[in-house]
Order: C-alpha cells, then sequence, then structure tokens
C-alpha cells in the first residue's frame, strides 16, 4: 500500500473544492425556502413548482430544445461529410489549409464568430429568429462534430470500403452499409457535443436573435441581470442533474460494450 | 490410367483469361509495374512472388479495380477492365486484413454480396449456406467477427469473397496472419476449394514455400517486371537467373569461366580446384563468364573420393545446421570458396557419419547444377 501523502490529499481537497463549491453552493440554495438568495430559511422546493407554472421559462427551454436538436442534427450531417473528404479525398492542393479552415472556429472567438454571422444573417432574413439561431448553432458546432468523426476515420481501416466496393457496392451504399455503421458511435457522440454546445451558448445565440426567440441562457442571463432569484438556481439545477446522469450514461454505455467485447474476443481465442 | 496435365499456358489455342499488356503503373515519379505483359489462363492457381515493394500488390488492385494502369491494358476475357469500376467487376478479392464487417455476424459477411445483386432470399440462404459448409463454419454463421479465431476469421473472408462465384478470385497475402502450422494446413485446404469450386485463383505472397505449394504457375517478380514465370517445379530446378535461384530455396552459386564442350559447359571458376562439368540446354556462347548455381541436395557428401562422378571437390566442414529431419553442411574448399550440401538424416543423431572438422568429398552428377549468365 502507498504510503498517505499529506500534500497529495490536500492538493486533492483544494481541486475538487475548487471545482464543485460554487455548483454545490447552487444546488443548495436552490432548496431554500427564502426569497433571499443569500440567507438560508429551511429546506424547500417551492421554487421547483414555481419554475414549473412559469410559462416564459417553459417557452425558452421549449426553443432551446427545438435549436439544439435541429442545430446539432445539420451540424452532424455536415461535419460528418467535411470530416469524410478531408481524410479520404488523399492529397489535393490546399488540403491542409482547408483542413486548418475546418478546425478555426474552434479557437475563435464566440463574439466574433457572432458578430460576423449577425452581419451575414442580417441582410440575408427579413427577420431573425429560431431559424437564424439555428443556423449559427449548426455552423459553429460542425467543426466540432467533424474533429470527433475523423479522428474516428483516420484510424478507420480502409480496405473496409474497399471490401465492399469489390462486393458489388456503389459508393453511396458503401458509406451506408459499411462506413456509417461503424463509425457511428463518433458520429453520435459528435451529436451530443453539438447538442451540448447549442445547449449552454449564450454568446452566439444573442447576436442572432430575433423577436419571440429566446435561448434558456439568454433567458437565465436576463433574469440574473435583475436579481439571482432561488429560481433561476433550481432550473441550473435540473440542468446540472441531466447533463450529470447522460455523462455518467454514456460514459456506462461505452464501458459496458468494451468490457463484452473484451471477454468475448478472450473467450474466441479459448475456443 | 493416365491423368492429363493442367498445362494451358503450354496450348497456343487456349485463350487466357486475364492479359496484361504493356501495362505500366507509375505512382508520381515512383513506377511500381514496369512495361509488364502477362497471360494468366482459367483454372489456374497463379502465384505472385517477391520481396515486398516489388510491385504485386498493385497488380492485384488493378485487377480489383482500386488502381488503374497508367498505359497498357488488362484484359479479362478478352474485354479491356480499365472502364468497369470494381463493383461491376467478376472479380472478388480476399484481403491482407480479412477486412470483415466487424458489425455484422459471419453470416451477414458472407451473404453481404449475394444481396448487391437482388437475388431472392432463399437463393441467397441456400447459398450462403453452401459456402459456411465449403469453408466448415456452420457453428459460427451467427458469431461477430471478433468472437472468432484468426484461422476462423480467414476461413470467413473466403468464403464471403467465393460467395459471389467470380471469374477471378484476388488473395492477398491470405495466410500472411496465420502460423506456421496453420498456415500449412491452410494451404492445402485452398487448394481443395480451388479445385472443387474451379475458380480461378491469382494469390499475391513474398513466401516462397506457399506459392511453391499452391500455385500452378509462379511469377517471381522484382522492382515492377516479371524476373520468370513458370511452373514451381520449374522455377526451382531450372531457374533463369541467379535472382531467382537466390530467390528460392538454398542455392550455392560460383562465379567462374565457362566453355562449351558438346551439350556442356566446362567451368573453371578457381586457381587450384578441378574443372566442374554441366549439361544444359541453353545456349550461352562458346565461352565467357558464367555463374554456376548448385542446390545443396543435390550435392553428395563422402568420407572416401567417390569414383565416376564428373564434379568432384574436396574440402572440410565448417558448420552444420541441424533441422530434424536434413542437416545443411558448409563445406569450405581450400581455396575458401564454401559449397553447401545437405544431407537426410536417416539414422539416429548419435550415428551420424560427419563433424566438424572433418576432410569430406563433395560430388553431384553433371545435369545437377545450372548454368547462368547472371
Amino acid at each position: 500500500m502507498r504510503r498517505f501523502s499529506w500534500f497529495n490529499a490536500t492538493s486533492l481537497t483544494l481541486g475538487f473544492a475548487f471545482l464543485y463549491i460554487p455548483m454545490i453552493i447552487l444546488v443548495v440554495y436552490s432548496f431554500n425556502a427564502s426569497k433571499l438568495v443569500t440567507v438560508w430559511a429551511g429546506f424547500s422546493t417551492k421554487w421547483y413548482g414555481e419554475l414549473l407554472s412559469n410559462d416564459q421559462m417553459l417557452d425558452a427551454a421549449w426553443v432551446t430544445l427545438q435549436v439544439a436538436v435541429i442545430s446539432s442534427t445539420i451540424a452532424t450531417v455536415l461535419g460528418t461529410m467535411a470530416a469524410y473528404v478531408l481524410v479520404r479525398a488523399g492529397r489535393f492542393r490546399g488540403r491542409t489549409l482547408f483542413g486548418g479552415m475546418i478546425y478555426a472556429p474552434l479557437v475563435m472567438p464566440d463574439v466574433i464568430l457572432g458578430l460576423s454571422l449577425f452581419l451575414l444573417m442580417k441582410p440575408m432574413f427579413s427577420q431573425m429568429g429560431v431559424h437564424s439561431i439555428v443556423l449559427a448553432h449548426a455552423t459553429f458546432a460542425m467543426c466540432y462534430v467533424s474533429v470527433v468523426v475523423s479522428s474516428r476515420l483516420v484510424s478507420f481501416d480502409r480496405s473496409l470500403e474497399e471490401a465492399a466496393l469489390d462486393l458489388g457496392c456503389t459508393p453511396f451504399e458503401m458509406f451506408r452499409l459499411v462506413t456509417l455503421p461503424i463509425i457511428a458511435p463518433a458520429v453520435i457522440s459528435g451529436w451530443l457535443l453539438a447538442f451540448t454546445l447549442s445547449l449552454d451558448d449564450l454568446v452566439i445565440a444573442s447576436f442572432t436573435t430575433g423577436p419571440g426567440a429566446t435561448t434558456l441562457p439568454m433567458k437565465i442571463w436576463s433574469a440574473v441581470r435583475l436579481g439571482v432569484s432561488p429560481e433561476i438556481n433550481a432550473l441550473s439545477t435540473i440542468l446540472i442533474s441531466i447533463v450529470t446522469v447522460g455523462v455518467i450514461t454514456a460514459s456506462l454505455i461505452t464501458k459496458r460494450a468494451a468490457i463484452r467485447q473484451m471477454a468475448e474476443e478472450r473467450a474466441a481465442e479459448r475456443a | 490410367m493416365a491423368q492429363t496435365v493442367f498445362a494451358p499456358w503450354a496450348d497456343p489455342n487456349e485463350k487466357p483469361l486475364i492479359e496484361f499488356r504493356n501495362v505500366t503503373k507509375r505512382f508520381g515519379d515512383f513506377t511500381a509495374i514496369d512495361d509488364l505483359s502477362l497471360d494468366i489462363y482459367a483454372r489456374e492457381f497463379f502465384a505472385l512472388l517477391g520481396p515486398s515493394g516489388c510491385g504485386k500488390t498493385t497488380m492485384m488492385r488493378m485487377l480489383a479495380g482500386f488502381e488503374a494502369p497508367t498505359e497498357g491494358s488488362i484484359l479479362l476475357s478478352g474485354h479491356d477492365i480499365a472502364p468497369v469500376p470494381p463493383n461491376k467487376r467478376a472479380v472478388n478479392m480476399m484481403f491482407q486484413s480479412y477486412a470483415l464487417f466487424p458489425h455484422l455476424s459471419v453470416w451477414e459477411n458472407i451473404a453481404f454480396g449475394l444481396k448487391r445483386e437482388s437475388k431472392d432470399k432463399a437463393a441467397i440462404a441456400a447459398r450462403v449456406d453452401e459456402m459456411l459448409k465449403l469453408t466448415r463454419l456452420e457453428k459460427f454463421a451467427r458469431r461477430k467477427p471478433h468472437q472468432i479465431s484468426g484461422g476462423q476469421r480467414q476461413r470467413v473472408a473466403l468464403a464471403r469473397s467465393l460467395a459471389k462465384a467470380p471469374k477471378l478470385l484476388l488473395l492477398d497475402e491470405p495466410l500472411g496472419a496465420l502460423d506456421k502450422k496453420l498456415r500449412q494446413d491452410t494451404q492445402f485446404e485452398l487448394m481443395d476449394i480451388q479445385e472443387k469450386t474451379g475458380t480461378t485463383f491469382v494469390i499475391v505472397t513474398h513466401d516462397q514455400e506457399e506459392a511453391m505449394t499452391v500455385a500452378s504457375r509462379v511469377a517471381v517478380m522484382d522492382e515492377g517486371k516479371l524476373i520468370q514465370v513458370a511452373t514451381p517445379a520449374q522455377i526451382y530446378e531450372q531457374p533463369g537467373s541467379i535472382y531467382v535461384a537466390d530467390f528460392i530455396g538454398e542455392v550455392t552459386i560460383l562465379e567462374g569461366h565457362g566453355e562449351k564442350v558438346g551439350d556442356a559447359y566446362e567451368f573453371a571458376f578457381a586457381e587450384g580446384q578441378p574443372r566442374l562439368h554441366a549439361k544444359t540446354s541453353r545456349d550461352l556462347g562458346a565461352a565467357g563468364r558464367m555463374y554456376l548455381a548448385i542446390r545443396p541436395e543435390k550435392v553428395s557428401i563422402s568420407a572416401d573420393k567417390p569414383e565416376d562422378t564428373p564434379n568432384v571437390l574436396k574440402g572440410r566442414i565448417l558448420d552444420i545446421a541441424y533441422l530434424g529431419n536434413i542437416s545443411t553442411y558448409h563445406v569450405e574448399l581450400s581455396n575458401g570458396q564454401i559449397i553447401k550440401a545437405q544431407e537426410a538424416n536417416t539414422r539416429r543423431l548419435s550415428r551420424r557419419s560427419f563433424t566438424w572438422e572433418d576432410e569430406v568429398w563433395l560430388s553431384w552428377t553433371d545435369t545437377a547444377a545450372v548454368v547462368l549468365e547472371r
């Protein structure tokens, strides 16, 4: 057994405290009975009840969900296509340039992305709204999807696709029947990434929004400017639990699949 | 009962199944295949043999349709296949990595090609079952590729590529991933399946033993050119060049001066050593610089000087490589030249007749050695 070290224990405690104390405070105060955020007045779940009867909040949640689902789907399709071409098309002139340009939005400040999208879309649409946020989110989430998918494609055995062609597939059938099923886990995690990015984006959505299209982060932001209410704490707690449950489920599924595959391979070797 | 020898390449009336006509393939500045012409006949088991980078895989990929020749044409049953995409060719390939679809079961892998032809379900099922039986995989039909062993995967890959009954089956280093014992068994299995199905097989390999075992004809390649195309026996017994003699099996090569005497050459290779004699049907000119290739198993080793043999040399045993069934002796002549001789170990080890530093006589007949120009 390793000897107990005060230094390690302290670093660990400090690190995790730094990460989680703010969130724990938020969760605790969401169960505060008092209207004042900083004064504890006993346990209560009334803010959760009030949240559910707040139509504005529910509307914002609905808009956010719509935007996230549609934009992450578009981003997944476009990002997968881009990744496929960049990995598969071989060496063409300017490939490095295209490859770099796909990833540039990853490091671009959100404010600049938002502003440039605003300048593009303002003259395009007579009115901005859900559709313009969807387009904006699809644009910036696409590069994240393409990073995830292309890392999978790089390790993909090219001869699988050749085998599909050799057995009589048209190039489209090859993609649908062989490539896509094999890279599906990467495509799905790309979609989840895009979904999360869209869910919590404030800056780009603020630039490209229009009347009637208020997303949840925008709603929270504007509500907080008038003072933090326990209702917002309750909403944030719900979001935290959704994300936590999602992440744990996803990692459990991946781990289980890996363990099962290992067990089966070992069984095959013994046979 | 005399069996007719399978040798369509010797019959001038026979039409080849595949014709390479002056095919050149370049990748940028690199020439992978250099002005190569080759005929392969139906029902042949044809081996492309050579070191890595000699162009053998490129030949195969051109047949499958993954690469197009830069110059020249490739004909399949008399038709140029250059404009035909890989999915429309009556050619199937078994990949080196097997390329089994990991998300499909063994059964679905084999059915994959058949389903693309949109045959009716019953016909597909019947054909898949037939293939499973041929490759003895009935028990594993529902398993996924990662749930079966390497040898079984290899058989799935073979079954999948044979399922569409192609005119031509390409095998890219098909046994490379198997261990030696399994590889030997599988070689015989491959030959058996090839005979049963009557499909033309073209196999790419760098393993000369494998090529010799399975093939009806072997093409030895180097740097994008064919060095020699012949039956395994001809390649071994009558190599056309030092490259081929050296690439296939063990050999001692002597360099010297040859002089034509009747249907044989008198060969002087060193000061103080007796002249050697080798009969040949080849004409290498009246006299000149040439080489003599001798296979070790054709060299006899004895304690006393043998009488009535045209080639006799005296030497001292330098090294013995004991391989169980045979031993290879490295015998050094007085001028330092080493000649390899092989003896079958028909007796038990303790009664072996020669040991290190023994003075011995080497001898071989006048048809044992091959005279080569280079």
